[in-house]
């Protein structure tokens, strides 16, 4: 579904990603992780070119990320992004967050963009909160908005970058279980987190990245039971005691 | 100062309120056509197609740097021989003080609005546009769904006060004889001799408009920063 090979970024003269591959196959869910720094948010963003690279060749569902002729909007649609600060339009109510893009992006109908919108907030738990606007709730509740933002564009896959990583502690579980929810569904999703529970439940393979380099991709058992780079046993051990 | 006749104000308040009706159409016009160019400007001068950029900001700086009585002069005078060497007609074209006056206050404030909305398209976080681009909008559904109306937001109140700056510079108009609120103040005071009368009563309703259009500014303004 996602093929990452090889793909080299710079800003100016700082290199932020190095040669980086790897991929990510239809319904299957993958997690990176890595020191703060080391180019995972960068990496994700290129998927659907958020970040442009210089090097390299990103597809998604075979169409070429990189290429000059790939119809940017039509892929990004497509694929489904979560950020870490939930980035929900202030501005607009609950519901229009949800039926913007599905009315302007894939030309749904006024109602039939709503429709979809109530059911995915009832999904998410939060029907009663349609009307509000995105300050009147809490972080938990934003980032569950988002998630079903993302999901209205009826995604091929989902990225996530540190989803729960600007939430309170009490509020990480309401939005692990939506996209432990998902994952059990066979959404393919890339997410960037640092919750290893959250990786040993669902995620098939862990991707661990420093200075901008893949330094381990293996498949969750192996990654949990022996990582064998160094750099990766000393990250685990660090965000493990706590 | 014996002899002040206050009376003089009444007869000739029709004139006058006609003169305030043009004041409040061209700050109208002038601000919306403003805002709506000095918008485009903005987005011109963040575009990242330099040449594009270069020649909003060459077009900004040159504008702010100029007096705003010699644009007025220059676009009446010099407007009309332009259009002949241009077009190449017989005789310069005769565009008028009053349009010449909108066009000259709509290309002049576009620049200082410009630099207002682009201040507010700056303060609208990176990531609002691109949770927009995520979801497959494109520059424009970008720009009019979700940072304008933002960046629009956040400067109104720094929008209306220009506008209220507006509201004042308009009555530089009165020199190309054009008939504003002040330009029929000094109408009426040339005709009867009656000036500190006439510039009494025109300082005093600038004074009050503006004080009170200041105030309404600050309490909006404090409202704004409680919704955010
Ligand atoms: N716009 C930019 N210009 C220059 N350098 C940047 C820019 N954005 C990111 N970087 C640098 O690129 C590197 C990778 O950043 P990135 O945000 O991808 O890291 P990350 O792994 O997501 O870290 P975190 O865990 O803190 O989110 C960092 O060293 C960062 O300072
Ligand atoms: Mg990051």
């Amino acid at each position: 579904m996602i093929a990452i090979n090889n793909i080299s970024k710079w800003y100016g003269g700082f290199r932020v990603l190095t040669d980086c591959s790897t991929a990510v196959a239809k319904g299957e869910v993958v997690v990176v992780c890595g020191p703060s720094g080391s180019g995972k948010s960068t990496l994700i963003k290129c998927v659907n070119a958020l970040e442009p690279f210089q090097q390299g060749e990103i597809t998604v569902d075979g169409v070429s990320v990189g290429a000059k002729d790939t119809d940017l909007p039509k892929l990004r649609a497509r694929i489904g992004m979560v950020f870490q600060n939930f980035e929900l339009f202030p501005h607009l109510s609950v519901m229009e967050n949800l039926t913007l893009a599905q009315i302007k992006v894939l030309g749904r109908t006024p109602e039939a963009a709503t429709a979809k919108g109530a059911a995915l907030l009832e999904r998410v738990g939060l029907a009663a909160h349609a009307a509000k606007f995105p300050g009147q709730l809490s972080g938990g509740q934003q980032q569950r908005v988002a998630i079903a933002r993302a999901l209205a564009m009826d995604p091929i896959a989902m990225l996530f970058d540190e989803p729960t990583s600007a939430l309170d502690p009490e509020m990480i579980n309401e939005v692990l279980d939506v996209m432990v929810d998902l994952a059990k569904e066979g959404m393919t999703m890339m997410v960037v987190t640092h919750e290893m529970g959250f990786a040993r439940k669902v995620a098939h393979r862990v991707v661990f990245m420093d200075k901008g380099e893949i330094v381990e991709d293996a498949p969750k058992e192996d990654f949990f039971g022996k990582p064998r780079s160094e750099r990766a046993q000393l990250f685990l051990s660090k965000i493990l005691q706590h | 100062m014996g002899d002040l006749d206050f009376e003089i104000i009444g007869r000739a308040l029709p004139y006058l309120a006609g003169g305030l009706r043009y004041t409040f159409q061209l700050t109208l016009v002038a601000a919306t056509g403003g805002v709506i160019f000095g918008t485009l400007l903005a987005m011109a001068r963040l575009s990242s197609f330099k040449p594009l950029a270069l020649a909003a900001a060459g077009y900004v700086n040159l504008m702010r740097s100029i007096p705003l009585l010699l644009v007025i002069f220059w676009f009446y005078f010099m407007m009309p021989v332009l259009l002949q060497s241009l077009t190449g007609a017989e005789r310069p074209p005769q565009i008028g003080a009053e349009r010449s006056a909108y066009i000259t206050f709509v290309m002049f404030e576009a620049a200082f609005f410009c630099e207002i909305m682009r201040a507010g398209i700056q303060s609208i976080a990176k990531g609002q546009a691109g949770a927009g681009y995520a979801l497959g909008l494109n520059y424009w559904q970008v720009m009019g769904k979700i940072v304008l109306p933002q960046a629009f937001r956040n400067m109104l109140p720094i929008l209306l006060t220009q506008s209220i700056i507006l509201f004042q510079d308009v009555s530089l108009v009165s020199l190309l004889n054009v008939t504003d609120f002040v330009g029929a103040a000094v109408k009426v005071a040339q005709r009867d001799s009656r000036v500190v009368e006439m510039y009494l009563f025109v300082a005093v309703v600038y004074f009050v408009l503006c004080f009170a259009l200041s105030a309404a500014v600050k309490r909006l303004q404090l409202r704004i920063a409680i919704v955010r």
